[in-house]
C-alpha cells in the first residue's frame, strides 16, 4: 500500500482551487468545470468503494442504489415538502446508513461473496421501487423542481460555486479516508482482506469492521446522490440503474482500487471519457468501456495509480542486476 | 518441569465436537498449568487442530466447556477470546501477505489499543502517538524474533521458516497469557526447526504458557513439559515426555496394533 503524504493532498487542494480559473481562461475547456462537478460526485462514491473493495476486499455491485436513495430522499423531501435541503441531505445519509446496516449485517457475517449477491439484488429492487412508486418518485419520468443549494443565504447558483462545494466534500472525504487507512482501523481492514481467520485470531472484530466500512461507503454514496439531485434539479431512475453500479466498478478498476488516489483518478478520467471524449463512439460506447476494463485488468492490475510503481520497477530492475 | 504454580490457565472439560455423524472430539479432558509448555500429539485426524479451533473460538463445541483462568470461554467468538488473552498461529501459515512484516506485528497489537473507525477518520488527538507506540512495540518484538532487518519486506515474500517465526511473533504482539501454536515446525528444515524451538523456549521463559500441536517428535520431546496424546478425538495418554515415550497405548496408536 502506498503511503499518502500531506504534500499530494495540498497539491490536490490547490488544483481544486485553481481549476475553474484555468477552465475559464481556455475556451476549449470552458465546460470542463461542469464535468468536474460530476467527476467530484462520482469521486465521493469511489472513495468509499475503494475502502470497501480495495482495502477490506468486500465487493458491492449495488452502490447505485445508495446514490439513488440519497438523491430521492433529497428530491422528495425538498420538492414535495419544502424542507431544508441540508437537513434532507442528512436524513438521506441516515436512511442510507440504516439500509446499509440492514443489507450488510447479515451478508457480511458470512465469508465469501455474499455481499456482492445481496447488493446486486438490493440494487435491482431499489431501481424497481424508483420506477414503480410513481406518487412519490414520479416513476420513469422522474421528478423536477428540486431546489438548488445555498449556504447561509449565499446561493450556490453557478457551476463554479457548486464545483467548490462538491470538491470541498471530496477533499473532506478523502482526508477522512486517508486517516482511516493509515490507522489501526485501516490495518484491520487490510488484514480482513488477506485472512479473516488470522484477523479474528488477532482480536479484530471482523464482521463489525466489514459492516462499518460498508455503511461508510453507503453514506458517501448517499451524500453524492443528494449533491447530484440539487445540482441537476431533476432526478429519474435511469441514473441509478445497475449499469451505473458497474460503471463505478470500472472507475475503480481504471484508477486502481488499492489506493485512494486510484479512486480519485479513476472517477475523474472515467467522467471525462463518458461525458466528453467517448461521444464519438455513440452507441458503441459500451464496447469501449468493456475494452478499457479488459486492458486495465490484464495489463494494469493495480490501475493507473499503480503505473508509477510499475515504471519504478522497470527502471530499478536492470540496475539491481548490474 | 515447572510444578511450582498449580494454577491452571486452561481447562478442557468434557468437550464434544461433532460434525454431523463424525465425532472429531470426544471428551479429551485435560488441564494446562500456568507457565508450562504442553504439547498435543496424535496421528493424523486425531482432532488436534479441531481442539485448537474449539479453544480459540473458531468452532463452538457441541457439548462441554473450555475454561480460561477459571472463566468459561467456549461460545465466545474468536476475537473475544483473543481479547481475553489467548493467541494462536495456524497450521498453514495465515500471514497478511499483502502487508509488511512490521505491519503484521502491528496488527497483532490490535487487542492492546482501542481502534475506532470514526476516531481514526477525524484523526483525534493521540491517534498518531498511539501509532508510534505500537510501532515501537512491534519493532521490539521483531528484534526478539530476529526479523527486525526485514521489517519493510512484504510478509508474503519471506521464506517459509521466517513466515512461521513471524506468525509466532504476531501471536506474541497481543501480549497473550496462553499461545497456541499449530505445528510450528511443519515444513521447516533442521536449522529452521532449531530456531523455532529456541524461540518457543524463549517465549516460555517470559512466563507465557505454550500449548502446541506438533508432529516433529524430536521437537515435542525436547521442549515440552507435558504431553497429551489424542487418538480419534479421545485422550489416550497424558504425562511428561519420558512417560509418554514408553506408553504402550501411544505406541499402538502410532504404529498400529500387534507391535
Amino acid at each position: 500500500m502506498l503511503k499518502i503524504g500531506k504534500l499530494p493532498i495540498v497539491i490536490l487542494a490547490v488544483f481544486i482551487i485553481i481549476f475553474p480559473w484555468i477552465a475559464r481562461l481556455i475556451p476549449a475547456i470552458a465546460n470542463y468545470t461542469d464535468i468536474m462537478v460530476f467527476a467530484g460526485i462520482y469521486c465521493l462514491i469511489t472513495i468509499g468503494l475503494s475502502l470497501l473493495m480495495g482495502y477490506a476486499g468486500q465487493i458491492s455491485v449495488g452502490h447505485a442504489a445508495f446514490y439513488g436513495i440519497g438523491a430521492y430522499v433529497s428530491a422528495i423531501l425538498t420538492a414535495r415538502f419544502g424542507l431544508n435541503p441540508w437537513g434532507c441531505m442528512f436524513v438521506g445519509i441516515l436512511v442510507s446508513a440504516g439500509i446499509a446496516l440492514l443489507v450488510g449485517a447479515p451478508s457480511l457475517k458470512l465469508r465469501g461473496h455474499y455481499l456482492a449477491m445481496a447488493t446486486l439484488a438490493f440494487g435491482i429492487i431499489i431501481y424497481i421501487v424508483f420506477n414503480q412508486e410513481t406518487q412519490w418518485t414520479g416513476g420513469p419520468d422522474g421528478m423536477a423542481g428540486i431546489p438548488g443549494l445555498s449556504i447561509f443565504g449565499f446561493d450556490l447558483d453557478s457551476v463554479e460555486k457548486y464545483f467548490y462545494l462538491v470538491w470541498g466534500f471530496v477533499l473532506a472525504a478523502f482526508i477522512f479516508s486517508v486517516n482511516v487507512v493509515q490507522s489501526g482501523a485501516g490495518r484491520a481492514l487490510r488484514a480482513i482482506h488477506s485472512s479473516e481467520s488470522a484477523a479474528s485470531a488477532m482480536g479484530v472484530n471482523v464482521s463489525k469492521f466489514k459492516v462499518m466500512v460498508f455503511v461508510y461507503s453507503a453514506v458517501l454514496a448517499s451524500l453524492a446522490g443528494s449533491l447530484y439531485a440539487h445540482y441537476m434539479n431533476f432526478v429519474n431512475p435511469a441514473t441509478f440503474d445497475l449499469f451505473f453500479s458497474i460503471k463505478l466498478l470500472i472507475m475503480l478498476a481504471l484508477g486502481g482500487m488499492y489506493t485512494l488516489w486510484g479512486a480519485v483518478i479513476g472517477a475523474g478520467i472515467f467522467t471525462f471519457l463518458s461525458y466528453e471524449w467517448l461521444h464519438y463512439f455513440k452507441e458503441f460506447e459500451v464496447f469501449v468501456y468493456g475494452a478499457i476494463l479488459l486492458v486495465v485488468v490484464i495489463f494494469l492490475p493495480q490501475g493507473l495509480a499503480g503505473v508509477p510503481g510499475m515504471i519504478k520497477g522497470w527502471l530499478g530492475r536492470p540496475k539491481s542486476n548490474e | 518441569m515447572n510444578d511450582t504454580g498449580n494454577e491452571n490457565v486452561l481447562e478442557v472439560d468434557g468437550v464434544v465436537m461433532a460434525f454431523g455423524g463424525l465425532m472429531a472430539l470426544f471428551k479429551p479432558n485435560f488441564k494446562v498449568k500456568k507457565g508450562i509448555i504442553k504439547a498435543i500429539v496424535g496421528p493424523n485426524g486425531a482432532g488436534k487442530t479441531t481442539l485448537f479451533n474449539v479453544i480459540t473460538g473458531f468452532f463452538h463445541p457441541t457439548a462441554g466447556t473450555v475454561r480460561f483462568k477459571g472463566q468459561p470461554i467456549s461460545g465466545l467468538k474468536a476475537h473475544e477470546i483473543a481479547h481475553r488473552g489467548i493467541s494462536r498461529t495456524f497450521q498453514t501459515v495465515e500471514l497478511f501477505g499483502n502487508m509488511s512484516v512490521l505491519e503484521n506485528i502491528m496488527l497483532g497489537c490490535h487487542t492492546r489499543v482501542r481502534t475506532s473507525f470514526v476516531a481514526a477518520g477525524f484523526c483525534l488527538p493521540g491517534a498518531r502517538r498511539k501509532e508510534a507506540q505500537i510501532q515501537e512495540r512491534a519493532m521490539k518484538i521483531l528484534k526478539f524474533i530476529g526479523l527486525s532487518e526485514k521489517c519493510n519486506d512484504p510478509a508474503g515474500s519471506l521464506p517459509l521458516g521466517e513466515q512461521k517465526i513471524l506468525e509466532i511473533g504476531r501471536a506474541l504482539a497481543s501480549e497473550p497469557e496462553l499461545v497456541c501454536l499449530d505445528e510450528p515446525a511443519a515444513g521447516l528444515n533442521e536449522t529452521e526447526t532449531y530456531v523455532a524451538s529456541s524461540l518457543i523456549r524463549a517465549i516460555n521463559a517470559k512466563g507465557i504458557t505454550v500449548l502446541l500441536v506438533e508432529h516433529n517428535m524430536k521437537v515435542v520431546m525436547n521442549i515440552s513439559d507435558e504431553i497429551v496424546v489424542l487418538n480419534y478425538g479421545q485422550k489416550i495418554a497424558e504425562g511428561p515426555p519420558e512417560e509418554i515415550r514408553n506408553n504402550p497405548k501411544v505406541i499402538e496408536a502410532y504404529l498400529g496394533g500387534g507391535v
